[in-house]
């Protein structure tokens, strides 16, 4: 059977100012498949294999794992969330990887967007 | 060679300075390298907006760009707006609400961008015979990805539907395509790779997406200011040396 080739995407979550509430990770992950069913249906969201591998709340930050096929449809779909649970926010995608180890450099390396 | 990205369209409120340093920060520290603010199209705060976001932009560490939306009714209004603007700003955008505008910017070599602002199918205007005039002149199509973040349900539907046509019809007749944001709210920036992304949910592919939010604004800016330059007579044509040993 071949191999499905996997990538893990460094995301940052900001939320607006005064809305430093903390957001949890189950939120998090709905909101990412709501966002990847309400674009491309369940069809569209069943060939994406997401899966969350880690959430940081104080840094706001997630690692999040999809299929190299889907990778443009998630990352759409990433970029498209501006809300969730009625707090607006923003997902912004710090890196892309194929490995979580060299994801977990580029953590160490990239800045912490803040909106302030 | 490393990629510059540019948003053309940072609707910003010039008066209130911190929010708007606020916003040039954040827009540089996501990637861009070059920013176009809608100005007031009036001569008396052209100079002076244009002054104080260049400053701003420049402690940012973020090229600036002026630019004007203009919003006419009729196409005599239009060039009479084009008479008076042309040559004091670097980017022309045409907001088209009725066809006749529309057209009429299309084929006129002094608009830069044509911006479709309305969701509703009926009042955007880019069909075959716009797309025809706008690559006989300058124009490029800009598609301002706001409306696509805030909109939902059929009504997004309806839109990215439109979009999808409209971008078959650029490719068709060669007309550049321009990727902005659009927005005054910092929450719906984002990073030039997540609007090419964006992009690819109206059918464009991700080298067109990712020249529209780099190589095509970068060039409408970088052709206008060579001919504002006080050098330039025509295109190809500019004054190397002047004076009595030439």
């Amino acid at each position: 059977m071949k191999r499905t080739k996997r990538r893990y995407l460094l995301l940052q979550i900001v939320l607006a100012k005064g809305e430093e509430e903390t957001l949890d990770p189950k939120t998090f992950l709905n909101a990412v498949w709501g966002a990847v069913t309400r674009l491309y249906g369940e069809h569209g969201a069943s060939l994406t294999n997401l899966a969350l591998v880690d959430y940081d709340n104080e840094a706001k930050r997630a690692i999040l794992r999809t299929n190299l096929a889907t990778l443009e449809q998630v990352r759409a779909s990433i970029a498209s969330i501006a809300t969730i649970s009625d707090k607006q926010v923003a997902v912004h995608i710090l890196a892309i990887s194929g490995t979580i180890k060299s994801l977990h450099k580029h953590q160490k390396s990239t800045n912490t967007l803040t909106p302030t | 060679m490393r990629r510059t990205f540019a948003d053309l369209h940072l609707r910003i409120d010039v008066q209130n300075q911190t929010v708007a340093t606020q916003i040039i920060r954040y827009v540089a520290s996501l990637g861009y390298n070059l920013v176009a603010v809608p100005l007031k199209p009036e001569l008396a705060t052209i100079n002076t907006e244009t002054a104080l976001l260049k400053r701003i932009c420049d402690e940012a560490k973020v090229g600036f760009a002026s630019r004007v939306d203009l919003k006419p009714r009729t196409p005599n209004e239009l060039l009479s707006m084009l008479r008076r603007l042309r040559r004091k700003v670097e980017v022309i955008c045409v907001l088209c609400e009725n066809k006749e505008v529309a057209r009429q910017a299309a084929k006129d070599r002094r608009v830069d961008l044509l911006n479709f602002p309305s969701p509703d199918y009926r009042r955007r205007f880019f069909d075959y015979a716009e797309a025809e005039l706008a690559s006989k002149s300058l124009a490029a199509l800009e598609i301002d990805v706001k409306l696509l973040l805030v909109l939902e349900g059929a009504q997004r539907v309806r839109l990215l539907s439109s979009l999808r046509r409209e971008i078959s019809v650029a490719q068709n007749f060669h007309v550049p395509l321009v990727l902005s944001s659009g927005v005054s709210n910092l929450m719906l920036l984002r990073k030039p790779r997540e609007l090419a992304a964006l992009a690819s949910l109206f059918g464009s592919t991700e080298t067109l997406a990712l020249q529209a939010v780099s190589e095509t604004p970068m060039e409408i800016v970088k052709r206008n200011r060579e001919k504002l330059n006080s050098k330039f007579i025509a295109p190809g044509i500019r004054i190397v040396k002047e004076g009595k040993d030439c």
